[in-house]
């Protein structure tokens, strides 16, 4: 069984993305430690990319700070490794599809596995592509996680059939971002997600409020906040592990309750 | 050539976030209709002859011949269609099988400013409405062509991000349309991006070549020895390739921004200086460094200043089909004076780019060899950069 399943055991998931190197790699590890300290269940580490198509405003900001502060792909693995020695909840990289190709499919995704990284998001990976990668993946025990879109409608089962680790629910259509408010039909997409998998699936884009975090959880199985924990980085520098700390407690709680 | 997962060889593919999927693949199928409706070929001919002035000439350029001493010398004249440029043959298209589709918004990304000015006068020719991205440092090398955008009704959005040029446009433009897919057609302007695009793009483009070879053969009785054509993402030059592709005896040049030269890293020549990588929602070849961070490329021109090369062209590399050379900025700028003082004709430094190249070997063929130029654009909007490039200071 996928190591990421674990992250589900213990109620609804709060999965919180960082990108490493924003501003340096010390703080990314205190951010880490001080995010799972607070009960993140799973932590989603971006490896930057100087042009994320995928992301808004915040995150493009992260990725030009940490590409400005030197960091490099090796940098990352490195940086994982010792971080592995004690974050034991599960840990996935999300970056874009030139950053794994670049460095070659299979080094990349056997360093995965050596350092402990159990899955891998590409949000320019569609279905139709996942070849591309999915099979040195498999290879190495490293989990493929597909997303879902509001738009993707007769997509979804396909997607879900064939879909391991967990399944990422884009929430809104655009780019990711705090939202005011979610409006897609969240309820029903997660229905068809059932139908097909038994994985877990959680909902990310747009979430940076407790309430948003607790409604989206009740509807699937966690909540993936980037955005507004990047937004602290970006406010508070170095100083922003224990604003970290205290946001994701936050969130936990209310999807506690 | 596009094998049905869109891929030419090992390139293109639809490298999209999810959000797209059903878009791309609803314009395939629509594209996959209307190509082949009779009436959608008879409005788009309609367009093409009565609104944008095709055909467009094919001009024996006897002067710049006899200068140079060897081979024939033909430009297709491009830079004579409404709007200025070869970008009118691909927005038409687009645009037309847009509303075909029932979208009401056309968005588009603009390097030198000529797809933008396209787009949104074909925006206003069919009553839709029309938002167009171009890099920040674009808006102020070529400041004319946003107020004609801004004059035919669009709105031009001003990038920031990045390296505020043209790969920067593209990424925004790419960003909008996952905002808003429902009523909008992203309008792309050259052979670039996911499936399918690049072979949208070409289609509409390749009456270019279609008209060379008719007019070729009314003239001489006889295919070109050489086509030339600039090179960013590519659309012109593939447009000026395609109908010569199974003609094994003609030479398909395309020429490529070098900016400062290939060896400095102030560089656009993707075939010269990129390696394989996936970018833009297609598998071709790119300028990046060792970690598959995309370079911030650099030419004089803004419609070349592009960090990566349509599919189709990675593939006719690969197979050794056509061939790409660098030309440099000041080989570029030396072209354009040439072809202004020579013949009259001022080409879009973009256009300019593919004259240099024919001007180093057309010397060196026989007199009876053919050479065909594709003048992509006009040059009007550059005259104030290359006037500030030989150090006058004018400003428009």
């Amino acid at each position: 069984m996928s190591n990421i399943q674990k992250a589900f055991e213990h109620g609804k998931a709060f999965i919180a993305f960082l990108t490493c190197g924003d501003p340096d790699l010390p703080t990314t590890a205190a951010a880490v430690r001080a995010a799972v300290e607070n009960g993140a269940d799973l932590i989603e580490l971006g490896i930057p990319f100087s042009d994320p198509t995928a992301e808004g405003p915040v995150i493009q900001g992260a990725n030009v700070r940490a590409l400005k502060g030197g960091v490099t792909t090796d940098k990352i693995f490195a940086f994982v490794r010792e971080l592995r020695r004690d974050v034991k909840v599960p840990m996935v990289f999300m970056t874009y599809a030139n950053v794994v190709f670049s460095y070659g499919a299979g080094r990349f995704l056997s360093a995965c596995r050596d350092i402990g990284i159990d899955g891998l998001i590409l949000p320019d990976l569609p279905y139709e592509e996942k070849e591309e990668f999915q099979p040195v993946c498999s290879q190495y025990g490293v989990d493929l996680i597909s997303l879902v879109a509001p738009t993707s409608e007769n997509r979804i089962a396909m997607i879900a059939k064939e879909a391991e680790g967990f399944l990422y629910i884009v929430s809104s259509l655009g780019v990711t971002g705090t939202r005011s408010e979610i409006r897609t039909d969240i309820a029903s997409m997660v229905g068809i997600v059932r139908q097909n998998t038994k994985i877990p699936c959680a909902v990310g884009f747009g979430i940076s409020t407790p309430e948003q975090a607790k409604n989206m959880a009740d509807l699937s199985d966690g909540a993936i906040v980037g955005s507004a924990i990047v937004r602290l980085l970006e406010k508070y520098g170095r100083e922003a592990p224990e604003h970290i700390g205290r946001y994701v407690k936050s969130m936990k709680d209310a999807m506690k309750s | 050539m596009t094998n049905p997962s869109g891929r030419f060889g090992v390139h293109g593919g639809q490298y999209i976030p999810e959000t797209l999927m059903n878009a791309v693949i609803e314009l395939e199928e629509a594209y996959n209709h209307y190509k082949n409706d009779a009436e959608f070929q008879r409005e788009l001919s309609t367009l093409f002859n009565e609104y944008a002035g095709r055909p467009s000439r094919l001009y024996h350029a006897e002067k710049m011949t006899k200068d140079l001493g060897g081979a024939k010398i033909y430009l297709k004249r491009e830079d004579l269609n409404h709007t200025g440029a070869h970008k009118i043959n691909n927005v038409l298209g687009q645009a037309l099988l847009a509303k075909k589709m029932g979208k009401t918004r056309l968005i588009a990304e603009t390097g030198a400013g000529q797809h933008g000015v396209a787009t949104a006068t074909a925006a206003a020719l069919m009553g839709m409405e029309c938002v167009v991205f171009m890099g920040e440092e674009d808006t102020v090398r070529q400041a004319l062509n946003v107020y004609r955008m801004r004059l035919l009704g669009a709105r031009v959005v001003p990038v920031r991000t990045g390296t505020a040029t043209l790969k920067d446009a593209v990424s925004e433009a790419m960003r909008e349309w996952t905002s808003r897919v429902n009523d909008t057609h992203y309008c792309l302007g050259s052979v670039m991006g996911p499936h399918p695009f690049p072979t949208i793009v070409r289609d509409f483009q390749a009456v270019i070549s279609k008209e060379i070879r008719e007019q070729l053969l009314a003239k001489e009785g006889r295919l070109p020895d050489a086509v030339l054509a600039c090179v960013g993402g590519g659309s012109n030059a593939i447009g000026s390739f395609y109908h010569f592709i199974g003609d094994e005896s003609v030479r398909l040049i395309g020429c490529e921004a070098a900016g400062r030269g290939v060896d400095t890293f102030e560089t656009a020549a993707t075939i010269a200086t990129g390696r394989l990588g996936i970018f833009h929602g297609m598998k071709s070849y790119f300028c990046q460094n060792q970690d598959g961070q995309i370079a911030p490329v650099y030419s004089i021109s803004a419609g070349l200043d592009y960090p990566g090369i349509g599919p189709e062209h990675a593939h006719l590399h690969d197979i050794g089909r056509a061939e790409y050379v660098p030309v440099t900025d000041e080989e570029a700028v030396r072209a354009f004076e040439y072809l202004a003082k020579t013949e009259g004709i001022i080409p879009a430094i973009e256009s300019a780019h593919a004259v240099a190249h024919a001007m180093k070997i057309a010397p060196a063929m026989d007199k009876d060899r053919i050479v065909v130029i594709t003048v992509s654009g006009r040059g009007d909007k550059d005259c104030a950069a290359i006037a500030r490039y030989r150090g006058e200071d004018i400003h428009e």
